[in-house]
């Protein structure tokens, strides 16, 4: 750093070259409403406040937001959502897949085929879901492993 | 860098990406960075019933550790040329290992 510039944030930060297309992506995206789906599954919904270049991130007034497709519970033709609040989340990046600019012309409207319902009944679709394709999976690890396939991750 | 510098020339193309949790996403590419990030926009998602919490997303940033494929425009992708630097950037590491 030069002696001139000691003592005071500089103005407008120079990032270095290497950096410079991830940062412009994601500078485009700070402060913005976004989408981020994590490696687990799990969707949240908040405001881009920092990161850097491995993609960290901070999110403000983060929601979770859980879906359970139609048919999970007898009778339910529809799919069901729910939100809860999270507040601030630090997410490290690895556990990134992506992150979704929200058009907020569309964000009040439910998703298509999707309705808002309870948080405790969505929780426990969701859990029994989970459970279920839990059972699936590992069904379909060990039948692929008796013919000579070894599962991903 | 060879297929930094070949996603460059896509941009502005309309490509679709696999990810590794079997999504497909569509739309036009936006920017690539060294990391093979990419983010799209316009998006839309093939089979979007499945994936709910794509509906008000317009532009995406995607890790590029979770991607699978990139499925490319075949008339945007100049063949010779890719060949011509596939083997220049060959006989760069090939000197370089010498």
């Amino acid at each position: 750093m030069p002696p001139a510039a000691l003592g005071r944030p500089p103005q407008l930060p120079q990032l270095p070259a290497q950096m410079f297309t991830t940062a412009a992506q994601l500078l485009d995206l700070t402060d913005k409403k976004l989408m981020i789906a994590l490696r687990d599954g799990r969707k949240l919904l908040g405001i881009l406040r920092s990161w850097d270049q491995f993609a960290n991130l901070v999110l403000q007034s983060t929601k979770e937001r859980i879906f359970v497709p139609p048919g999970t519970a007898p009778n339910q033709t529809r799919g069901l959502y729910a939100d809860i609040e999270r507040g601030i989340f630090l997410v490290r990046g690895e556990n990134v897949l992506l992150l979704g600019e929200i058009d907020l012309d569309r964000d009040d409207d439910p998703p298509a085929g999707y309705d808002l319902a309870d948080v405790e009944l969505v929780k426990s679709l969701a859990k029994q879901k989970k459970l279920e394709e839990k059972i699936k999976e590992k069904a379909k690890v060990k039948k692929l492993s008796t013919i000579g396939f070894e599962g991903e991750n | 860098m060879l297929f930094f510098s070949f996603f460059k020339t896509l941009i502005d193309h309309e490509v679709t990406v696999e990810l590794k949790n079997d999504i497909q996403i569509r739309g036009i590419l936006k920017s690539v960075d060294q990391y093979l990030n990419i983010k799209l926009e316009d998006i839309s998602v093939v089979e979007e019933i499945k994936y709910p919490h794509m509906s008000a997303v317009k532009s995406a940033f995607i890790r590029g550790s979770v991607v699978r494929y990139v499925h490319l425009p075949a008339a945007a992708v100049d063949i010779p040329l890719l060949e011509d630097a596939t083997r220049r950037e060959a006989s760069i590491h090939a000197g370089k290992a010498k």
